[in-house]
């Protein structure tokens, strides 16, 4: 496990890397395509990246949710998003379902130790 | 200050303490629970969460620092899962500059750390409305706005990281679920245009394939592999058509 100065020196670091884009958008705002090709690479590559984190936690995390199983998971993610689609978009309605079948889906599997 | 605007700025602040706190805080509250488990002391969690503010690349820098990688191969994924702000700030900040601008360039560049997903959807929006036509009381309302989501966001994470500990095994995993859970929801249920679409299945696809094979990469591979591979096949389509 990294130390705390370690973590400080990444959080810095990450956040001056997240702030460039963001300064970067102040200074080109006006100036810059937003229909260009260029532009539509960069919000793909953005997506996908977050789409790549967002199924490796899932699919195959570490720490505290590699004790969990993944049809768990799995299952806790296709309820979230099917409540919230019969909820009409209410996000608050698919966060309860997808953690109560989570949770559970999990004690049913004796889990809790 | 103009009181009309510091009207804005209190009417920013009140719109932001339902839905958009609550939901922001939901996450971070995830989030926190995440930082405690891979050891963060609480001050680097209030840390990050206001250097960075950007929940996917808070997570990924914690994923990417867990698994060993080198800083500057964290610090390149951090940057790229935050590319999105690119364009958001590019079309948020014309609407509360244009003309003869009030406001000073550093204060824009400033402004520019309080933009997220939440406050840029909520603000462009409600931009078009009567009532914020005027350019200082945008500037108002969007601080006091961004003001609320991440003192709501950085509460909800201590809390979060100090609950962590005092819950029974059940609800820590449950916890510990609910970020991956509120982004899943959010990519896959607002995704409408057909590039995201298909930069969500290329993205999660590559991510997945290359974990096996070399994990510390998976991320990065993931935006470049992925978000070229869904970028290309849309050029394709537009091509064809």
């Amino acid at each position: 496990m990294p130390s705390a100065a370690e973590i400080g020196l990444a959080i810095a670091a990450c956040g001056l890397a997240t702030w460039l884009w963001r300064g970067l958008g102040v200074l080109l705002s006006g100036r810059l395509d937003p229909e260009s090709a260029m532009f539509e690479w960069v919000s793909c590559v953005a997506y996908a990246l977050v789409a790549g984190l967002i199924a490796r936690i899932i699919v195959a995390p570490s720490g505290l949710l590699a004790e969990t199983a993944l049809g768990d998971r799995l299952l806790a993610c296709a309820a979230a998003l099917l409540a919230y689609h019969l909820a009409r978009r209410n996000m608050f309605a698919g966060m309860i379902c997808g953690l109560a079948v989570f949770t559970g889906a999990a004690y049913v599997r004796g889990l809790i130790a | 200050m103009i009181p009309g605007s510091r009207r804005a700025f209190v009417l920013g602040a009140r719109e932001a303490l339902g839905v958009p706190a609550a939901v922001l805080g939901a996450g971070f509250l995830g989030y926190g629970s995440l930082a405690a488990d891979a050891g963060y002391p609480v001050y680097l969690t209030l840390l990050a969460t206001f250097a960075i503010w950007a929940l996917p690349g808070q997570l990924v820098l914690m994923e990417m620092q867990a698994a060993g990688a080198a800083l500057a191969a964290t610090a390149l994924a951090v940057s790229l899962s935050a590319a999105r702000f690119f364009p958001m700030t590019l079309t948020l900040m014309p609407l509360m500059r244009r003309g003869a601008g009030a406001r000073r360039l550093w204060q824009f560049l400033l402004a520019a750390q309080l933009v997220s997903m939440t406050t840029w959807a909520v603000a462009i929006r409600r931009f078009e409305d009567g009532d914020l036509q005027d350019l200082e009381a945008r500037w108002q309302y969007f601080t006091g706005f961004s003001a609320v989501c991440i003192g709501s966001a950085a509460v909800c994470a201590v809390i979060g990281q100090l609950l962590i500990g005092a819950l029974p095994p059940l609800a820590k995993y449950g916890l510990a679920l609910l970020t991956p859970l509120y982004f899943f929801v959010t990519l896959v249920g607002e995704a409408r245009s057909k590039s995201s679409i298909a930069a969500l299945v290329c993205g999660a696809g590559t991510a997945l394939a290359l974990h096996a094979v070399a994990p510390d990469w998976s991320l990065l591979g993931a935006g470049f592999i992925g978000g070229t591979a869904a970028f290309l096949l849309q050029r394709a389509r537009a091509v064809r058509r």
